[in-house]
């Protein structure tokens, strides 16, 4: 399982040797976040701070005909009250999600119409309630339906992929094959849901201004704030200490970093502090579009794929295009002679949808791993034996070679852990007492993305340490502690010599903390600095050394095709007459390069699992398509996993070295977790009950009718 | 309208004046400086704001700071009497049950809340019978912390630890 091979052309002083990484260190902000200590964004703002709340639209189209806010503003310690009439004008509407406060327009039903700055939280929230907003409702459009006749397709699809794919002729290939399935599956609006809420404390001291903000990216957000605010970077400064959690949402700036810093723009001097509620997240903070989505495949009676096709409708917003890779991972899985993909949007007045954990994959391999699974069935095949088959010499996306394509090897020892070898291929055929009992399995794919833009400063301290600075985020992912094992290594120094610096945009520019690329990315400027310092100043720099380098595309690019696989193992139990599922049991098995940190990295992988698991049993908003908006906006409406639904539940990988992509070895590991793991459930499902449910999450009710 | 309360948070004494609509949480959070307590939703769903309030573990997002004049808090910061780990604490740094770590503080105080329900003889949901104190199986670790929400997916891990630090004075 090791993979071979001599030095890649992309790190010319080859892979690092590894003494610090590999090695299980606890978390080096684990202390101060067991004590309570670690401060995140809401906790920042010394003096005294003022509060912000929110007033939003109650319709999902129209005008702002009226705004009565005397009431708002004769209340006792409010200090200030913007509205689209009182607000000043931004300089720039070129991230229309961003471009608040700016007009009578309203877009979506929980847009921001105005904002209420007060003494205190509870003055700030009676005020908003006061203010008395009055529409013009226009006749909105928020119903997804496969069937729309004004579908488009967007220009490229999110990370800049192809909208549409062609190889061969797909549909005669399709229609002329011996087994075929053909089935729609269909994923609902799913929200990140950080457990921290979207912070923002913004400090406007002319003409400085200081945002503490729960993010993904300081740079990110210091960029757009500068564009649309018309500020020079310069006068900007983005902290983020802790934060607690992101999966995405928190990934770009949204409306309400725009809101506090308009605000602190009213109160000069003072901390500004807004907090979305849990309630306001679910239009405010982005979201996974709901996918409908029609999957064929054609194949010979022994399973050789002929064809696959698929086509997705999924939606965006109308004043901001976000359109979600879904069948990006179908172009590349396995092989066939012929295949088509295919992205289709319907512009709706909602809020716009984004990032969450893995877009395009997380979707895309849920509809293409049940169909899989369906084909296997089809063709009396076990469904390892089935994608053992079809696996493909090629990457068939880009005609390269694979750079370390283990997904076999995944399979078959998560067949080996799990005991797949006794499953009995029927369905229907296990049962302990109500229980039916089944066992499933999908792949998982994730691509290795090393994103160029960040550069990392080490400098030699009088102490003999080594500071080493660079603007990264470690949003629960263990940033802190793996880019100071990275940074050891790179030294060849003690962890306890490093002296990491992280969270701040005075530090060095550094790419977001997303698409699995944030340590591949860091860590690779990080060595790259660490090389630097070693050619000009040798192997015993002498205090105040100081060089910088940045993240370079990894060389062999052009050649390789580097992404990381999985194979998902899922225990179902279904109630036979409430149609309750649970999960007894789950394991992945992961290939992502060389692991930094195996405490942190399985945290990481079984936390991805968790969210798949959360996926696949419970999570979905619902849309009331009447007024625009989602019912269920809390917790207690919208379930997400506890630990009660979570019980066996491991992660392995295969030892191997990436030594085309990283410097380290590595590959990424934040987003494979959830790939392919409630694909994994529904197939299990099937095989405990003989029911195929092709709509997610598989509550009770789709295994009683 | 204002009232004057005290609160034992940690040990220490404060006395502050407050809203009467402000929550205990926002007291401890937002008059206190207090930053070992967190706000996750505000309605009492997700656990983030757990406390010890009089030796039980509460959300003091469901409480008004007004209607607990003199009550004493601990928060994850006070179990670690005299700066030392609890042992709590050390098991979920040994198990990494935490990942971003916002909804940690609440785990631990909710976790050594439970250990102490559950040696008081309080059954659960999964519990069999009531007629002995029930065994702190995985299932009953799961089901008594399923009130504590977290998103990073941390659960497994939380159970280790727990499971662990209830034999090393986890409840105390």
């Amino acid at each position: 399982m090791m993979e071979g091979g001599q030095a890649a052309e992309g790190a010319p002083s080859g892979i690092l040797e590894p003494r610090a990484m590999g090695k299980s260190l606890q978390r080096m902000d684990g202390m101060a976040k067991v004590m309570g200590t670690a401060r995140y964004a809401f906790e920042y703002g010394p003096g005294s701070p003022a509060y912000v709340h929110l007033v939003q639209s109650t319709v999902a189209r129209g005008r702002i005909s009226r705004i009565d806010a005397g009431a708002a503003r004769s209340l006792a310690g409010v200090i200030a009250l913007i509205t689209h009439e009182t607000a000043g004008r931004l300089a720039s509407d070129e991230n229309r999600e961003l471009w608040i406060l700016q007009s009578d327009e309203v877009h979506f039903r929980g847009q921001v119409v105005a904002a209420v700055i007060a003494e205190s939280p509870e003055v700030a929230l009676q005020a908003a309630d006061l203010v008395e907003v009055e529409y013009e409702a226009a006749h909105h459009d928020a119903a997804l339906r496969a069937d729309r006749g004004d579908l488009y397709a967007p220009k490229t699809v999110n990370a800049g992929y192809p909208t549409d794919t062609a190889e061969g002729d797909a549909e005669a290939a399709f229609l002329a094959a011996e087994v075929k399935v053909d089935s729609t599956y269909t994923t609902p609006m799913e929200h990140n849901h950080p457990m921290e809420p979207h912070t923002t404390v913004a400090v406007w001291e002319p003409p400085k201004l200081t945002l503490y903000d729960s993010t993904q990216s300081v740079h990110s957000v210091r960029a757009a704030m500068a564009r649309t605010l018309g500020l020079d970077i310069g006068q900007i400064r983005v902290v983020a200490p802790s934060v607690g959690g992101g999966f995405g949402s928190k990934g770009e700036p949204h409306a309400h970093n725009i809101v506090a810093a308009v605000a602190a723009m009213q109160a000069p001097g003072r901390p500004v502090k807004l907090a979305l509620t849990r309630q306001q997240m679910f239009c405010l903070a982005g979201y996974r579009t709901p996918t409908i989505q029609r999957f064929r495949l054609g194949a010979t009676r022994d399973g050789r794929l002929l064809s696959i096709i698929h086509d997705v409708v999924e939606l965006t917003s109308r004043f901001k295009e976000f359109a979600e890779q879904t069948a990006v991972p179908t172009r590349l899985m396995y092989a066939s002679p012929s295949r088509r993909t295919r992205h289709r949007l319907a512009a709706l007045d909602l809020p716009k949808p984004s990032w969450m954990r893995a877009p395009g994959e997380t979707p895309g391999m849920f509809a293409g791993e049940v169909a899989m699974d369906e084909l296997a069935v089809a063709c009396g095949l076990d469904p390892i034996e089935l994608r053992i088959r079809n696996e493909p010499g090629r990457d068939p996306a880009s005609g390269k070679r694979w750079g370390n394509r283990h997904l076999v090897e995944c399979l078959r020892e998560g067949a080996r852990r799990f005991g797949w070898s006794a499953r009995d291929p029927r369905p229907g055929q296990r049962a302990e007492g109500n229980w039916l009992v089944g066992i499933g399995v999908a792949s998982a794919t994730y691509p290795r993305y090393v994103l160029v833009g960040s550069r990392a400063v080490i400098r030699v301290e009088s102490d003999g340490s080594y500071r080493v600075r660079i603007g990264a985020a470690d949003i629960g992912t263990g940033t802190w502690t793996a880019l100071t094992q990275i940074a050891a290594d790179a030294l060849e120094c003690p962890v306890e010599s490093v002296r990491l610096e992280i969270g701040d945009t005075d530090l060095p520019r550094a790419t977001v903390a997303g698409g699995s690329s944030g340590i591949s990315s860091w860590g690779s400027a990080i060595v790259a600095a660490a090389r630097e310092l070693r050619r000009l100043h040798g192997p015993r720099p002498g205090s105040g050394a100081e060089v910088s380098a940045e993240t370079r595309k990894p060389a062999q690019d052009d050649t390789f095709a580097q992404h990381s696989f999985g194979a998902q193992f899922a225990e179902v139990r279904v109630d036979r007459e409430t149609g309750e599922v649970r999960v007894p049991r789950m394991l992945g098995v992961f290939s992502v390069g060389r692991i930094i940190n195996p405490r942190l990295a399985r945290s990481q992988l079984i936390g991805g699992m968790t969210m798949g698991l959360s996926m696949a049993l419970h999570e979905q908003s619902v849309l009331d398509e009447r007024f625009g908006h989602v019912i269920n906006r809390d917790f207690a409406g919208y379930h997400i996993a506890t630990s009660a639904d979570v019980m066996d539940l491991d992660a392995v990988w295969l030892e191997e070295v990436d030594e085309r992509s990283t410097p380290m070895g590595s590959r990424g590991i934040g987003e494979i977790g959830i790939v392919g793991a409630a694909a994994a459930i529904a197939n299990a499902v099937h095989h405990a009950t003989g029911r195929r449910v092709r709509d997610l999450p598989l509550t009770p009710e789709k295994l009683l009718v | 309208m204002e009232a004057s309360i005290t609160l034992r948070v940690d040990g220490a004494e404060r006395s502050l004046r407050v809203d009467t609509r402000t929550t205990l949480l926002d007291a401890l959070r937002d008059r206190l400086g207090v930053t070992s307590v967190k706000k996750g939703c505000d309605h009492g769903q997700c656990g983030a704001c757990t406390v010890l309030l009089d030796g039980r573990r509460a959300t003091t997002c469901l409480a008004l700071a007004v209607a607990w004049d003199g009550a004493s808090i601990t928060t994850a910061l006070g179990l670690a009497a005299g700066g030392k780990l609890h042992p709590m604490q050390r098991a979920f740094l040994d198990h990494d049950a935490l990942q971003c770590g916002y909804c940690t503080p609440g785990q631990l105080c909710s976790a050594v809340g439970m250990l102490q329900e559950a040696r008081a003889g309080h059954p659960s949901f999964v519990t069999s019978g009531v007629a002995a104190p029930a065994e702190l199986t995985d299932d009953e670790i799961r089901e008594r912390m399923s009130g504590n929400l977290c998103r990073c997916g941390a659960y497994v891990n939380i159970v280790a630890a727990i499971r662990e630090a209830q034999g090393k004075g986890g409840a105390s």
